[in-house]
């Protein structure tokens, strides 16, 4: 194999040469050029790796702007859930309600004909 | 700080709205770290943050604990992001070419800083954030985070494939990156498009 081959599937092996094809092994045990680009891709594969326990700091205010925004999420879903999961309650009330404004409208009714019974008069 | 994660995460899954606040609290700087590493700027990055934990809550009753927590997030986090950097290259037009040379539009790395050993992480850093979004965000996922092929192509929306081909191809143009002499040696290969 040429080192530009070689070159090709290092990015790929680097991370698992054990798995890789005999004549490449081969190639690279026996070739500094090869080596040295691995020995590259090693090291930038344990500086990735080295990121992840990395924090970048947000600007301030960030976790106050999620809270709010999940506040605002649960508000919604928990009005949702009123109108799906407690449909008997709610029902119920509008019942009452219902009731409450026909009774209103009877009072309504009444102040009318009492008026338009004066009016008559 | 596992274990009181997951106490968290069980108390946030019953409901208990403060228990989810307390996992956002404990989580938010990790993940947004995620999403910074991921987008390459700081309003893409809390945009990205705002959403994935707002579909974590709405999701909370689908994680079954299978992952840790934070690996459940950061896969939210990546799907998120892929989706904030869609919509990015859609409105600017960007070009999608993957093979594109790395431009060197940053500024260059402070000579004393190259030569130094502790500078490592933050030449990998800024190398990047110089890389085209799609093949930082499979490079990020996998090598700094872990996350296995088949997560990644899930949560981005891509083969299995596809996502191994960017892979490599980030992982080289990194290398060529940070060891530009080792680069002028290989230079011919920059050409090709493979
Ligand atoms: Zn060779």
């Amino acid at each position: 194999m040429q080192c530009e081959e070689i070159a090709e599937l290092l990015p790929q092996v680097v991370d698992g040469l054990e798995t890789a094809d005999h004549p490449l092994i081969r190639h690279v045990e026996s070739c500094l050029r090869c080596q040295a680009e691995l020995a590259q891709y090693r090291r930038l594969l344990r500086v990735l790796h080295q990121l992840r326990t990395e924090v970048i700091e947000p600007a301030p205010g960030l976790v106050t702007e999620i809270l709010a925004e999940l506040g605002e999420a649960g508000e919604r879903g928990a009005i949702r859930s009123l109108l799906s999961g407690r449909r008997v309650a709610y029902l119920g009330g509008l019942a009452v309600a219902a009731g409450a404004a026909g009774a209103a409208g009877a009072i309504v009714l009444a102040t009318r004909s009492r008026r338009s019974a004066r009016l008559a008069s | 700080m596992p274990d009181e994660l997951a106490e968290l995460v069980a108390a946030a899954k019953a409901g208990d709205r403060k228990a989810f606040d307390a996992l956002v609290q404990a989580t938010y700087a990790h993940a947004y770290t995620v999403a910074f590493r991921l987008t390459g700027n700081e309003e893409d990055a809390r945009d990205v943050v705002q959403d994935a934990y707002l579909r974590a809550y709405r999701g909370l009753k689908r994680f079954r604990g299978d992952s840790s927590f934070s690996t459940w997030l950061y896969r939210i986090t990546a799907n998120c992001a892929s989706t904030q950097l869609g919509r990015r290259s859609r409105h600017r037009h960007e070009e999608l070419d993957d093979d594109a040379p790395l431009a060197d539009e940053r500024p260059e790395i402070d000579p004393e800083l190259r030569a130094s050993a502790e500078s490592d992480r933050e030449r990998v850093s800024a190398a990047l954030l110089a890389l085209p979004p799609r093949l930082r965000a499979v490079v990020v996922l996998r090598d700094v985070y872990d996350l296995p092929h088949e997560a990644i192509a899930a949560e981005l929306g891509i083969s299995e494939a596809a996502a191994k081909v960017r892979l490599h191809r980030a992982r080289r143009k990194l290398r060529e990156r940070l060891f530009p002499l080792r680069a002028e040696a290989t230079g011919e290969e920059d050409a090709r498009a493979v």
